[in-house]
C-alpha cells in the first residue's frame, strides 16, 4: 500500500504546530497503524530528519499509552480498540490520512503527537481508591460481591485512561473516564465506605483540571477502545446528586 | 459550602438545568392540553381562559414565578456550561468526525436561543397583547383565527416547535441520566420515551397553528 500522511507537527508545548505531508510506501496491510508509523520514522532518520513523536507501549490494547486522531476519530475507525490494535487493512493503497494529536486543553502538547494526560492521573489521585490496611491477601470469597455487580464493576475497571472520551467529546469533557473510575469502586463493597466522599472529591478534580461538562452527545462511547457505557455516567451524576444532598462531606 | 461546591461543579450546573428542563416540560404539558382545546370549539377555550385569569389566577401566578425562576436558572447554566465547554478545547481540530451525535444535540444551543426568542415574542404576542393591537383580552379563539391568519405567523411557530422537538428528544432522554435515574440500558443512546413525549408535544402544540391556517379550527 501507498499512503499520503498529513501528520501534525510540533516541536514544544509553546511552539505553534503544523501539518506536514509525508508518503509512506510500501506499507503492508497487516502493520499495525503504529508499525506503519514506526517505518515513515524510519525513513525520516534516514534522510537526516526529526521522526515523528508518538506515544505507545504495550502494543496490545491494554496500557492507555497509544492516542492519535485519525481521520477525526480518536483511535481511528476501527471501533472497540485502542491504535496499536488498529491495521492497514482498514484503509485502502491511495488514501490520504490525518493525524492529529488528542486535543483539550487539559491535555497539552508535548511534542508533535504526544500530549501529557497525566490531568487524568490527577483525576484518580484525588478519591480513585480505597483506604484499607494492607496486610496478608484476603481470601477470595471473603468478602461476596453479585456476580451482576462484580461483571459491571469490571467493565468500568476496563478504563485504560487512554483520553479517547476526552479527545472525542465535543466538549473535550473526561466524564466517561471519571464515571469509569468512580464506578468500578462504587459498585464493590470495599469502595462503599468512602463512595460519596470519592465522587465529590473526582469531579472537583475532574472541572479544576479544565475538562468540559458533559451533554451526553454519546462521543465518548463510541470512541472508547473498552467500549465502556455511559450507564456510568448516569451512576456518577446519580452519586454526585446523592453526595450533594448528603449533610457535608463524610469523613471517612 | 456544600451547595457552593455543587453550583460551581459542572454535574451541579447539569443538575440545575435538568431539574428546570423537567419542570419546562411539565408546564409544556399543560399549556398543550389548554390549547388543543381550540379544536372541541371558542366557547371551550374561551371558558377555559377565563378560568386561568379568574378561579385559577393565584395558581397562575405561582406557576409563573416558578416558570420564569426555572427559564432564568436554564439559560443562565447553559450560558456557563457553554463557556466552560468551548474553553475545555482551546485547538480546534482540523477534522473531528462526530460518530453518533444526533441533530438533536447539535441544535441545542442554537435552537434554545431561537426558543427563547420564540417564548419572549409569544408571550408579548399572546400574554401582553402587545404585538397586534386588535387582539382581545380573553378571546384566546379570535386572538389564534387573526394570529395565523399570516403564513409568517404559522411558519414561525411551525418551526419554533420542530426545534422544541429537537430539544426535548435530547433534553428528555439527558435529564434522567444527569440526575442519574435511568436504568442501565444495553443500547444507552437509543431513547424511545423521548422520542414520544417530543413528538407529541412538537405535534400537538404545531397542530394549532396549521389548523388554522387550513381552516380545520371549528
Amino acid at each position: 500500500m501507498n499512503l499520503t500522511l498529513r501528520v501534525w507537527r510540533q516541536p514544544g508545548p509553546s511552539v505553534p504546530g503544523r501539518l506536514e505531508r509525508y508518503e509512506a510506501a510500501d506499507i503492508s496491510p497487516d502493520m499495525s497503524f503504529l508499525e506503519m508509523l514506526d517505518v515513515v520514522n524510519e525513513q525520516l532518520a534516514v534522510a537526516g530528519q526529526e521522526p515523528i513523536a508518538f506515544d505507545h507501549d504495550c502494543r496490545e490494547g491494554i496500557c492507555g499509552m497509544c492516542s492519535l486522531m485519525i481521520n477525526g476519530v480518536a483511535h481511528g475507525p476501527m471501533k472497540g480498540t485502542a491504535t496499536c490494535q488498529l491495521h492497514m487493512r482498514s484503509f485502502t493503497d491511495g488514501d490520504e490520512i490525518l493525524i492529529e494529536p488528542f486535543r483539550a486543553g487539559a491535555f497539552p502538547v508535548l511534542r508533535d503527537l504526544c500530549v501529557d494526560r497525566t490531568a487524568l492521573d490527577r483525576v484518580i489521585q484525588a478519591g480513585g481508591f480505597i483506604s484499607a490496611r494492607t496486610g496478608a491477601a484476603p481470601d477470595g470469597n471473603a468478602t461476596p460481591v453479585a456476580k451482576v455487580d462484580a461483571d459491571r464493576a469490571m467493565d468500568a475497571a476496563a478504563c485504560i485512561g487512554c483520553g479517547a472520551c476526552v479527545a472525542a467529546c465535543p466538549n473535550g469533557s473526561a466524564s466517561l473516564f471519571t464515571a469509569a473510575k468512580v464506578s468500578h469502586l462504587g459498585l464493590l463493597p470495599q469502595g462503599q465506605p468512602e463512595r460519596l466522599r470519592r465522587v465529590l472529591r473526582m469531579v472537583d478534580q475532574m472541572d479544576q483540571e479544565g475538562f468540559g461538562g458533559c451533554t451526553l452527545y454519546g462521543e465518548c462511547m463510541e470512541a472508547c477502545p473498552k467500549e465502556i457505557s455511559i450507564d456510568f455516567i448516569t451512576r456518577m451524576n446519580g452519586d454526585y446528586l446523592r453526595a450533594s444532598l448528603s449533610a457535608g462531606e463524610p469523613r471517612t | 459550602m456544600t451547595l457552593l461546591r455543587f453550583y460551581r461543579s459542572t454535574i451541579g450546573k447539569k443538575l440545575i438545568m435538568a431539574v428546570s428542563g423537567i419542570i419546562g416540560i411539565i408546564f409544556l404539558i399543560l399549556h398543550m392540553v389548554g390549547n388543543l382545546q381550540i379544536f372541541v370549539g371558542p366557547d371551550r377555550i374561551n371558558d377555559y381562559a377565563r378560568f386561568l385569569h379568574g378561579p385559577a389566577a393565584e395558581v397562575v401566578l405561582a406557576q409563573r414565578v416558578v416558570l420564569v425562576v426555572a427559564l432564568v436558572l436554564h439559560v443562565w447554566m447553559a450560558w456557563q456550561l457553554t463557556r466552560i465547554n468551548r474553553a475545555a478545547r482551546p485547538q480546534a481540530y482540523t477534522r473531528r468526525e462526530p460518530q453518533v451525535t444526533t441533530l438533536a444535540s447539535r441544535t441545542l444551543r442554537w435552537g434554545g436561543v431561537f426558543l427563547l426568542v420564540f417564548i419572549v415574542l409569544h408571550i408579548l404576542h399572546f400574554t401582553t397583547l402587545d404585538l397586534d393591537p386588535t387582539f382581545v383580552e380573553l378571546d384566546v379563539f379570535g386572538n389564534a383565527l387573526k394570529a395565523f391568519d399570516s403564513v409568517w405567523m404559522v411558519g414561525f411557530y411551525t418551526v419554533a416547535m420542530l426545534l422544541l422537538g429537537f430539544h426535548l428528544f435530547h433534553g428528555i432522554w439527558s435529564s434522567g441520566r444527569t440526575l442519574g435515574v435511568s436504568p442501565p440500558s444495553r443500547a444507552p443512546l437509543q431513547r424511545r420515551i423521548a422520542l414520544g413525549l417530543a413528538l407529541i408535544i412538537a405535534i400537538g402544540f404545531a397542530a394549532v397553528p396549521l389548523a388554522v391556517w387550513f381552516g380545520v379550527v371549528p
